[in-house]
This record gives structure tokens, C-alpha cells and sequence, in this order.
């Protein structure tokens, strides 16, 4: 009758800790004191930042639209800047697109391709657009081939990657009838990647938009010139108001970009779009 | 009757998307300021800007180029490691299945909306107003645009991971600090270091063009030798930015296999 009530022998921990995750949290930390000393970010900064953002918070309020004809001139240079760029953004990704599939084209041809759509994606279209004002000069131009670039490289990248997936039952029906290379594409690729393509156009017709409001910080046209040029007059209020304009443009063309989802991959009809029997909004490509 | 893949009304909502699309692109091309003058110079333009570029100013890069592109490398990570830190309460609040209160899904929701929806360089602006120009108001610019993209991704996570688990803890009545640590992490734990490391590959790219509005790194040494029209060195600049870039991809879709 001993040892019925003796505690048995703690039973083993369910999940055993690992001494990996202590060891790297304390290198993060490390990491995190060493890049702060290195770039002078202290905690008093942050406390008189703090006390300054009470005054820039002030001064950006109440917004003053009292500039509009130059705010509309500029937001309406922005929208032709991404469409324009979207459309030849996306004629010229296409055939690029469709070199660099590996299932559909030789390797001597995907590999120029495939080098282009890095080189494409590789800067940010504001640095692109840097380049574009010296060869082109100033203004609008500027900022539609900058953004062309960015929009060959997503697209393309992308494109390849849905035509890679594709399955080759229907292409090689297609082609065990004789038909020529045209109409394989035509009817044993296409089809297929459509759908997924009107995805692409329309998620790049938004990150355009958003990137053409600010190329004009380079001076490659649009509203961001007006706004980097407000902010550096110390000219708030005005500032405030261009944001306040960007941002309901931006969600203007997510909007527009959803509709135009749901119409071609939903095969919803313009009732459905614009009346109260709307189905759940596509969830947006995300990326930047 | 023929047979048709879509309805009328499927087909008209069709076209009007095409005649939208072609009368947006006519009258932007009609209206766009574009100086054709300007055109016709650039062959002579982009030759001359590549002879300003070469050779490149590699001598430049221990004493001018260096510091900065590290500036960069330390404003992205940071910045990362700030918005994880930042997204992960607004990502748990996001996620419907975790807190099952509307109003608090809705408001997260909304701060990772208007997170997004505000471009890095904006952010970067907003906050060289508060702080000054200098690396932190470029960290805290990266920060907050990551927010909106790492919480979004991680509070749809969140909502996929398996009931299971949860309530089985819950059944053993597991407090709400270990049905989060043995419930949730473990199922979400590989989509949170996937999103984190995708992130930290937009950061890069990102971090260096915010120099250009002064919040730090390798873009104020683009900015300074643009102002003074140092092809040279902006060539030197662009070959260090495309490094790194590249560099970082390596990096990032190595961890991905092997560590992931």
C-alpha cells in the first residue's frame, strides 16, 4: 500500500522548447540596438518627432482645395499617364511574356527574354523614370515609358508563369489537327490563360496609378511634382488636400479594377456590377 | 439558334468594358502633354547620358556610396521587423475566426486599408515632416506601408488555419495564450516567415528610392549626384542599387527552400 499515492514522474513536456529561437531573438535584438546606434535613431528623437507631429498635424488640417484647377490638372495627368502606360505596358508584355515560356518556346528565346523581364522588374519606376527625364525631358512622356518598363516586367513575369501552367492536352489537340503556330495560340493557349491575364492587366492598371501620382517627385509628370513641390514650400494644408485627392483616385481605381474582375471572371453582367446583387469582391493580387 | 458561350446581358457588360477601355486610352493620348521636340532629341540624349555614365565612378563607392547602401539595407530590415511587430495584433484583430466581434474586424480592416493604400514615398514625406530627413523617418515610412500588406496576408492566415487543433485545446481547457501558441502559430507560423521574407524583398527595392524625398539611405546619394549631374556616379549608384536588389533575391529564395 506504499506507493499508490506517490506522484508518478512528471510526464514530458508536449511541446520541447528549442534553444534556436532564444538564440535568435537575442540576435535580432543585437541587430535591432547595432542598426539604430549606426543610424542615430534614439528614443529622444522619436520624443521630440512626437512632439512635432502635434504642430504638422495642425498645419495639414483643415485642408485647402483653394488650388483645384492645378490639383485636377495634375491628378488628370496622372490617369492618362497610367493608362497609357498600362496599354503599352501590356501590348509590349504579351509577346515578351509568351518568349519566355520555357513549354512553348527554345531556350534561345526564352533566355534574352527572361534577362529582359529582370532588368524590367529589377528599379523601382522612380528610378526608371530618373533615366526616362534625361532621355526624354521633363514631363508626362517621362513617367508613361518609366511606368511602360515596370508593367512589361510584372506582366511579363506573370504571364510566363500562367502560360508555363497551362495544360498541354489542348495545345497538342490543336496542334495534331495541322493548325499552324497562330492558331495553336489562339485556340489552345489563350483560352486558357485569359482569365488569369485579365487579373494581371487590371492589378497593374492600380499599381500604375498609385506609381504615377508619384513620379513626379522625378519630374516625370502627374500630381507628385505638385505635391513634392507643396511639401517643400512647407505649403501643408495643400499638400493635405492632394493626399486626401491621390487616395480617393487610388480607391476610384481599385474600384473600377473589381468591377472589371468580376465582369470577365465572374461573367457578371453590368447589373450585377452596378446593382445591390453584387457578389463578393474579388480579394486584389497583392504585391507592389 | 446558334449556340453562344455568354448571355446578352454578359456580352454587353463585355463590350463596355473594351469601349471604356479604347475611349480612356484615345482620350488620354489626345490630351497627354507629350513635346514631340523633346522626342525627336532623345536618341542624342541617351547616347549622351550614356557617355556622362562611363566610366563609372567606382572610386566613388568606399567613400560616398557605401554607408548609404548599408543605410538602405538597415532601413529595410528594420523597417520589417517594426511593421511584423505592428501587424501582428491588427492582423489577429482582422482575422473573424480569432476575435469574433464585427466592429473590431472592421476597424483593423481599416487600418490595414489605409495603410495600403498610402504609397511608401508618401509615408516617407508624412514622416520627414514629423521627424526631419534622416533613416528614421524612412524605417517608420517602410513600417507603415508593410503594415497593411503583412497584416492583410497574415489575418487571412489566420483565418484558414484548421478549427481543429483549437478547439481540441480548448476542449482540454487550454488558456487563450497557449490555444494561440499551440493552436494558431504552429498552423500559421509558415505563411508568417513566408509573407515576412516577401516582404523584406519589396522593403529593399523600396528603401532605396526613399532617399529621394530625404528619409535616408542610398537615394539621398542618388538625389545629391542628380542635383549635381554626376552621371558617373549615378551609374555607381544604379550598379549598387541592382546589387543588392539581386542579392537579396538570391537570399530571400534561398531561406525559402531551405529553411521554409
Amino acid at each position: 500500500m506504499a506507493s499508490v499515492h506517490a506522484s508518478p514522474a512528471p510526464p514530458a513536456h508536449p511541446f520541447p522548447s528549442s534553444v534556436w529561437p532564444r538564440v535568435a531573438v537575442v540576435a535580432l535584438a543585437a541587430y535591432v540596438v547595432y542598426a539604430c546606434t549606426r543610424m542615430e535613431i534614439s528614443w529622444e528623437r522619436v520624443l521630440v518627432g512626437l512632439e512635432n507631429a502635434q504642430r504638422f498635424f495642425a498645419r495639414l488640417f483643415p485642408p485647402n482645395f483653394a488650388r483645384h484647377d492645378l490639383l485636377v490638372k495634375g491628378l488628370l495627368e496622372s490617369l492618362e499617364i497610367a493608362i497609357l502606360a498600362s496599354a503599352l505596358g501590356i501590348v509590349l508584355a504579351l509577346p515578351v511574356g509568351l518568349a519566355a515560356a520555357r513549354n512553348l518556346m527554345p531556350p534561345w528565346i526564352t533566355w534574352p527574354a527572361r534577362a529582359l523581364i529582370v532588368m524590367a522588374r529589377s528599379f523601382h519606376p522612380v528610378i526608371v523614370a530618373i533615366l526616362f527625364v534625361k532621355a526624354v525631358g521633363f514631363g508626362a512622356l517621362a513617367g508613361i515609358l518609366a511606368l511602360t518598363v515596370a508593367s512589361v516586367g510584372f506582366i511579363g513575369k506573370l504571364f510566363t508563369e500562367a502560360i508555363e501552367e497551362i495544360s498541354d492536352k489542348q495545345v497538342e489537340a490543336v496542334r495534331a489537327t495541322g493548325a499552324p503556330f497562330a492558331s495553336v495560340l489562339a485556340f489552345g493557349v489563350l483560352p486558357q490563360v485569359f482569365s488569369r491575364f485579365i487579373g494581371f492587366g487590371t492589378y497593374q492598371l492600380d499599381s500604375n496609378l498609385r506609381n504615377s501620382t508619384m513620379v513626379g517627385i522625378v519630374g516625370a509628370g502627374g500630381i507628385g511634382g505638385t505635391l513634392f513641390a507643396a511639401f517643400q514650400r512647407f505649403d501643408y494644408d495643400y499638400v493635405c488636400a492632394i493626399l486626401i485627392s491621390i487616395i480617393l483616385l487610388i480607391m476610384a481605381g481599385e474600384l473600377c479594377a473589381t468591377g472589371v474582375r468580376a465582369i470577365f471572371i465572374d461573367n457578371a453582367t453590368l447589373r450585377d456590377v452596378f446593382g445591390r446583387r453584387r457578389s463578393a469582391p474579388l480579394a486584389p493580387l497583392e504585391d507592389d | 439558334m446558334e449556340w453562344r458561350r455568354f448571355t446578352g446581358a454578359q456580352r454587353t457588360a463585355r463590350f463596355m468594358v473594351y469601349l471604356v477601355m479604347v475611349a480612356a486610352i484615345v482620350a488620354s493620348a489626345r490630351t497627354v502633354e507629350v513635346i514631340p521636340e523633346f522626342l525627336y532629341d532623345a536618341p542624342e540624349q541617351v547616347g549622351d547620358l550614356f557617355t556622362r555614365m562611363w566610366p563609372v565612378a567606382w572610386a566613388h563607392y568606399p567613400g560616398g556610396v557605401h554607408d548609404a547602401l548599408m543605410e538602405t539595407i538597415h532601413i529595410a530590415a528594420l523597417g520589417t521587423l517594426l511593421a511584423l511587430v505592428l501587424a501582428l495584433p491588427v492582423g489577429v484583430l482582422a482575422a473573424r475566426n480569432l476575435v469574433p466581434f464585427t466592429p473590431l474586424n472592421l476597424l483593423a480592416k481599416l487600418v490595414l486599408v489605409s495603410s495600403r493604400s498610402v504609397n511608401s514615398l508618401v509615408w516617407a514625406l508624412l514622416f520627414v515632416g514629423i521627424f526631419g530627413p534622416g533613416a528614421l523617418a524612412g524605417t517608420l515610412a517602410i513600417a507603415f506601408r508593410s503594415i497593411g500588406f503583412v497584416g492583410k496576408l497574415f489575418g487571412e492566415a489566420l483565418e484558414e488555419a484548421h478549427p481543429g487543433p483549437i478547439e481540441a485545446l480548448a476542449a482540454a481547457g487550454a488558456p487563450w495564450t497557449s490555444r494561440m501558441t499551440y493552436g494558431f502559430w504552429p498552423q500559421v507560423k509558415p505563411a508568417f516567415w513566408s509573407i515576412a521574407l516577401f516582404r523584406f524583398d519589396i522593403n529593399v527595392r523600396e528603401s532605396a528610392v526613399l532617399g529621394l524625398v530625404g528619409a535616408g539611405g542610398i537615394g539621398m546619394a542618388l538625389d545629391a549626384a542628380l542635383n549635381l549631374f554626376q552621371w558617373d556616379r549615378v551609374a555607381l549608384i544604379l550598379v549598387a542599387i541592382l546589387a543588392v536588389v539581386v542579392l537579396t533575391e538570391v537570399a530571400v529564395t534561398f531561406v525559402r527552400q531551405r529553411v521554409l
